[in-house]
């Protein structure tokens, strides 16, 4: 009689990532695509509002979170899209451990291959936007916590969206209007800390959100896969 | 023997569609079965069914006396199934997506699994992303992991779809390797499986207006 092996959980986790990391390793234009494009309307801002520093100031936090948000509107398909297509997703929602710790692998590494670039070129996005230099760690900080919110959230449209041909559009049609608490919360943490006040009361809401988001998220995506694969 | 796989009073609707109900189906270990009908009779979606990727309307899977839901992890450690998306992953060579099924199914391996690259005719393109290699050199990646598994129970739909005539010899024989050694197969094939190897069993579906 034939018998099969035990995997451990960690084990499969860590596959997943490691085999996720090399597929987009090898198809790079997918995922500068959204950070070129995040650069390119943070840049429009000076150009079409007037170079004054004193309103570009003003606006640079609402500036930089909404083209953070519409950048990553345009990478967050490749999350399961692919995965639908080659059978991918079928497999994985076949492997001997909890679908709930396979999706947790897919927005671990779509978060860090498209949180973290805009992680690292958020000072650049401030310098563009003559934000004061006082506010520059706090918008670090609201991206830092808001983002594993975008990818998380994001995973949850995107299982309900795949099977669609033209899911796309409807994704960015069914998140945006549920992150609009993420924004208004990180802006007003941005502008607290230009202003001089503590941003700690909005900073925290938005680190409540990303706790939420990341524990409840991957049921709701399982749900959603296990209705996309039928 | 002992019965692998027990399906019960199964009924599955498609959009308006009865497409099959009252189903039973029992796979005993040794056993080949293979589910045929016309384009649209419901093949493909029993074995999703089996395989516990679709939920039926009506009626039960069980693997082994334990419903499919309650003990996931135990049947999934013991299931193979290859759907005709194969599940290749085409930015990564055949010797990677060797290497991650093996793993996640938690199959020891002690170096590359050249040999059974090898043994479906992908020597040479190891190397090669599976993109660059033509559907039925995908499908021989896909397959190869029928080599690799320690799964008895192997649900396949359409294995031998973009294969040629030596690869569905190679097919045979292993399913035969399998059955001898106490393993389960439920597969669809429009074509009749012509072999001495083994016995098959059909069960057939009809088209229900």
């Amino acid at each position: 009689m034939l018998t099969a092996n035990k995997g451990s959980t960690f084990k499969v986790f860590k596959q997943l990532v490691k085999r996720d990391i090399r597929v987009a390793s090898r198809q790079r234009s997918d995922l500068l695509n959204p950070l070129i494009f995040l650069i390119i309307v943070v840049t429009l801002f000076p150009l079409g509002v007037g170079p004054g520093p004193d309103i570009l100031g003003r606006i640079a936090p609402g500036v930089i979170w909404v083209s953070a948000l519409l950048s990553s509107m345009l990478g967050l398909e490749r999350l399961f899209r692919d995965d639908f297509r080659d059978g991918a997703l079928e497999q994985m929602l076949l492997l001997p451990v909890a679908v709930e710790i396979s999706v947790l692998a897919k927005i671990l590494v779509h978060w860090l291959l498209t949180a973290l670039p805009v992680l690292i070129i958020t000072p650049l996005l401030a310098l563009l936007m003559n934000l004061p230099l006082q506010a520059w760690g706090t918008l670090w900080l609201t991206l830092f916590l808001g983002t594993p919110v975008l990818s998380a959230a994001g995973a949850i449209g995107v299982a309900l969206t795949v099977s669609l041909n033209k899911g796309g559009a409807l994704l960015s049609l069914l998140l945006l209007p549920l992150l609009i608490p993420l924004l208004i919360f990180a802006t007003a943490a941005v502008e607290a800390a230009v202003a001089g006040v503590s941003p700690a009361g909005p900073l925290a809401l938005i680190g409540a959100f990303m706790v939420l988001c990341i524990t409840l998220a991957p049921f709701a995506v399982k749900a959603g896969l296990r209705v996309s694969v039928n | 023997m002992a019965v692998l796989l027990e399906a019960n009073e199964l009924m599955s609707i498609r959009g308006e569609r009865m497409l099959f109900s009252d189903l039973q189906l029992s796979v005993h270990a040794g056993e080949i079965w293979q589910i045929v009908g016309p384009n649209g009779a419901g093949k493909s979606s029993l074995l999703r069914i089996l395989a516990g990727l679709l939920t039926p309307q009506a009626g039960s899977v069980a693997f082994q006396q334990n419903p499919i839901a309650e003990d996931r992890e135990t049947f999934y450690q013991n299931l193979l199934f290859i759907g005709h998306k194969a599940g290749v992953k085409a930015e990564l060579t055949a010797i990677e997506n060797l290497e991650f099924y093996a793993a996640v199914q938690g199959v020891e391996l002690h170096e590359p699994p050249y040999e059974i690259l090898a043994k479906v005719g992908l020597v040479g393109l190891e190397d090669i992303p599976a993109q660059g290699l033509s559907a039925g050199q995908q499908r021989r990646i896909a397959l190869a992991r029928l080599w690799l598994t320690q799964a008895p129970l192997w649900i396949l739909d359409e294995p031998f779809t973009a294969l040629d005539v030596e690869g569905i010899a190679l097919l045979h024989t292993r399913f035969a390797e399998h059955l001898s050694a106490g393993g389960a197969i439920v597969l669809t094939s429009h074509q009749e499986l012509i072999t001495e190897l083994y016995q098959v069993k059909a069960l057939t579906l009809r088209y229900q207006h």
